[in-house]
């Protein structure tokens, strides 16, 4: 019973976040220098008043600006969120459409980086524990003390050099290889491939950054009581590493991945640029550079909703994770 | 004795220290025989080996540390030529270990019934898992904790300071070990508490026949479960014997110096000065919500129900109670570092309690505490002088003039002078604690509250904070208001003594008569928790 009211109040206050989050960018966006109706005229190559008079009523800019707001929230909830005059196309279609390559991306680049991140930074802090063993520490702190102080698109581009242009293992632009019409199994090794780049590049940073605050979350808990007590009852230490430690020290690496996954929403525009993915960050960047002004409010829309999930998601799981917070815990 | 007799055998152990420190070896040159079925008690303070002599029998001391002399026999068989596979054999099995702070002993996402059964899982003891199940049950029984069905499925942060020792206790006794290693187990817990662990061990040791290594430094702990003793001091054994030779006839300095340092008991007995109350407590009630959270509980804990007293000039006030019993509660509100739901506290006749805080703030010179951890409650970054001074200062004091108080302070409580330019890490926690006294007394406070200031602190170590605050508060005039567990330690130095129980003030008179004569049951039943005083000394 407190549960379902803690989700239904959970659930208001993202929505809540979601709504400031959309209006702020309403008016954010007309605090622009420049007329949209007036720069769709010049675009179109033709600037007599009557037809930016004509855009305006079209668009409804002619309107107040609380009820172009009122407007553009009813579009908002109904589905509707606008046309763009740059793409013609519907605002929605367009995301729908590139939101799957967006994902994609995403996902390969956090589960890349959580994955790499933890077992390198577990592996450093179990190293360290061990006499003789130090100098694997050293390497692997030093390996991501680089790759967090590079950056991103820097990486990128020398990634482009070396894979693509020298070795050519690897495609270095876009999502598939244009002109093939591949199906199933080849089409998804083609996309893979096609992955590889993007994903390391836009991931390296928080594998590094995994890689540290995992490898400080074990040394941590090693030096805590109940892991001597666990060694005191004759459990091996392989064992203890994975079923003492790791559940424990996994509590800071979690909080941090919400951040990340919200953090990612925005690192993906300049990895998506660099190697021509056609996602939802791409969109953002043409958008912006073409002052299309409904699709850069969709775009927002959907990327504040996407850190907005990732949290509750991440709340979810570290409920489950310590018993000492949340539902996950009572029984 | 003959040979059989004989389960533990350490002879001429000596093991290193990784680094120059005071001293090259953690512990040198140390024998000692522990046989079936006794209770051999090592007593030492922090820092003489005790605890490094027990890890090095488990195998577990830190890294980097290893014995680099003498041998450690178990059963006939050596135990430190043993890999890493064979200890974790006998680990848990046939020697366990229960160590000093339950709090963090526990594995926090784990359910406690899941943390009993590992030990089994791991040794394969027994091989059926209902089997496992069923005994796991049985030994939370034998620990004494209510209701194991519903137990088992509970994590440890739901449970006291003591369930969870207890839960620690069922742990290393699952598969009936040989030897149980005890590492200060009660001294995290208050009076009462200790007093039901140590039974449960002395019961458990008696019905199961093995042997037990108690480590401690509290005489009063040996003197209620000891056969035999051994002292350590700076890692050498300086004595052996019977527990009787040793509490009657104690033959090293060392050892006479701990057992003087016992907290003896005998009530002060000077009359409490006369003249109008400086502090005067009325109706003082204090009480706790805990917002209800994802899924959890409103919960309201009456902290302080109606309390009230006063407190002369000059006199010193115990206020005694388990954890829980709200009297740490009563020193914060007296210093208004927390609200009051109720009541009035009336310092030199006027009510400090509806008093804002920049109102407040010209009377804080003349209300001072002194904290209950010497670690955590100096600022590391500031030097001894600053810590000293920035009261005084903040107080409109001239600089000059508040660093020739310091100096005296300094003297007062026997530090050099020349610990103002130093730093709080390079001070040990009795030193520490007697920086925290004279921070307390740098503002000429008018009364201190001390909450439980010398209960961190090693038995001797404690003895001398103890009489150093005696001595300020007969000399200085000074009223304090002294919060603590231990009975024993209010009587030596307060005029009057408080006892309290789930909020409430139970019981109030002079020392001497609450310890002989006290009305109330829950009284009675601290002074019976009191460590050794079945043993006259």
């Amino acid at each position: 019973m407190t549960f379902l009211r803690h989700a239904v109040l959970r659930l208001i206050k993202a929505l809540t976040v979601i709504l400031s989050v959309v209006i702020a960018n309403f008016f954010l966006i007309r605090l622009a220098p420049g007329d949209p109706a007036a720069i769709m005229a010049g675009e179109a190559g033709a600037s007599d008043p009557e037809y930016v008079d004509r855009l305006r009523e079209q668009f409804g800019l002619n309107e107040p600006l609380l009820t172009q707001l009122w407007l553009y929230l009813k579009g908002v909830v109904q589905f509707d969120w606008g046309y763009s005059y740059r793409m013609q196309v519907d605002v929605l279609h367009l995301i729908a459409e590139r939101i799957p390559a967006t994902l994609l991306l995403m996902g390969a680049a956090f589960i890349f980086s959580i994955l790499l991140g933890i077992l390198f930074g577990v592996l450093a802090a179990s190293a360290r524990h061990r006499p003789g063993r130090g100098w694997l520490d050293s390497v692997i702190v030093g390996i991501s003390l680089l790759l967090y102080a590079t950056p991103l698109f820097w990486l990128s581009l020398l990634a482009i050099l070396l894979f693509s242009v020298q070795l050519g293992w690897l495609p270095a632009y876009g999502m598939e290889t244009p002109g093939t019409d591949y199906a199933g199994l080849e089409r998804a090794k083609d996309i893979a491939l096609h992955l590889v780049l993007p994903t390391i590049s836009l991931g390296s940073f928080y594998m590094a950054m995994y890689v540290r605050l995992a490898r400080a979350s074990v040394l941590e808990v090693i030096g805590m009581d109940y892991i001597k007590t666990a060694r005191a009852k004759g459990v091996p230490w392989a064992r203890v590493l994975r079923r003492h430690v790791l559940r424990n020290a996994m509590l800071p690496v979690i909080t941090f991945s919400g951040i990340q996954l919200g953090q990612m929403a925005g690192g993906a525009v300049l990895t998506e640029t660099v190697f021509g993915w056609p996602g939802i960050g791409r969109l953002m960047f043409d958008a912006l550079l073409q002052r299309d002004y409904m699709l850069l409010l969709g775009v927002f829309l959907v990327t504040s909703t996407m850190v907005v999930v990732f949290n509750i998601l991440t709340d979810i799981i570290y409920s489950f994770v310590d018993p000492r917070i949340g539902a996950g815990g009572q029984k | 004795m003959t040979q059989t007799d004989t389960i533990l055998e350490i002879s001429g152990l000596g093991v290193p220290l990784p680094s120059v420190g005071d001293r090259s070896h953690a512990i040198t040159d140390v024998s000692l025989t522990l046989k079936r079925g006794e209770i051999l008690c090592v007593v030492g303070e922090s820092g003489s080996g005790k605890s490094i002599s027990a890890n090095t029998v488990m195998g577990l001391l830190p890294p980097g540390m290893s014995p680099d002399a003498g041998s450690v026999t178990f059963k006939g068989r050596s135990v430190l030529g043993l890999g890493e596979r064979e200890m974790e054999a006998l680990r848990g099995a046939d020697i366990s270990m229960i160590f000093q702070e339950p709090m963090s002993a526990l594995n926090p996402t784990m359910k406690v019934g899941q943390q009993i059964m590992e030990v089994m899982e791991e040794h394969n003891r027994p091989a059926d898992a209902t089997a496992r199940q069923k005994r796991m049950l049985e030994l939370l029984g034998v620990v004494g904790l209510p209701d194991p069905e519903s137990l088992q499925h509970v994590y440890p942060f739901r449970l006291s300071g003591g369930q969870r020792q207890r839960i620690v206790i069922a742990m290393a006794l699952a598969l009936e070990p040989s030897i149980l290693i005890a590492d200060e187990p009660t001294t995290a817990l208050d009076v009462t508490t200790q007093a039901q662990i140590l039974q449960l061990i002395r019961d458990i040791q008696a019905s199961m026949g093995m042997a037990v290594l108690f480590i401690t430094h509290d005489f009063g702990v040996v003197a209620d479960i000891a056969d035999r003793v051994a002292v350590m001091e700076k890692g050498r054994l300086v004595e052996m014997g019977t527990r009787d030779e040793v509490l009657d006839n104690p033959q090293h300095p060392y050892t006479r110096r701990l057992l003087a340092a016992v907290p003896h008991g005998r009530p002060r007995t000077d009359p409490v000065p006369k003249g109008a109350p400086i502090l005067k407590v009325e109706n003082l009630t204090k009480t706790y919500v805990t917002a209800g959270g994802f899924g959890r509980a409103r919960r309201v804990v009456h902290a302080v129900q109606d309390v009230s007293f006063s407190l002369a000039r000059g006199e010193t006030l115990g206020i005694v109670g388990e954890s829980g019993s709200g009297k740490s509660s009563i020193g914060k509100c007296l210093l208004k570092l927390q609200d009051i739901d109720g009541g009035r506290i009336l310092f030199d006749g006027s009510d400090i309690a509806p008093l804002s805080p920049s109102a407040f703030r010209p009377m804080r010179r003349r209300i001072q505490m002194i904290f209950q951890d010497p670690f955590a409650s100096l600022n590391p970054r500031h030097s001894i002088a600053r810590i000293l001074t920035e009261g005084p200062v903040a107080h409109g004091v001239p600089q000059s003039r508040a660093m020739d108080r310091a100096r005296e302070l300094m003297d007062l409580v026997q530090l050099d002078r020349s610990a103002l330019e130093r730093y709080p890490n390079e001070f040990s926690g009795g030193q520490r604690q007697r920086i925290g006294i004279a921070r307390a007394l740098a503002l000429d406070p008018e009364l201190i509250v001390a909450d439980e200031s010398v209960s961190a602190l090693d038995v001797s170590v404690q003895a001398q904070v103890l009489e150093l605050l005696d001595h300020i508060q007969r000399s200085t005039g000074v009223s304090m208001i002294f919060i603590t567990h231990d009975l024993r330690v209010a009587a030596q130095i307060c005029h009057n003594i408080g006892v309290m129980h789930q909020g409430r003030l139970v019981e109030y008179g002079p020392p001497a008569e609450i310890l002989v004569n006290p009305s109330q049951e829950y009284t009675r039943r601290l002074i019976a928790a009191i460590p050794g005083r079945a043993q006259p000394h």
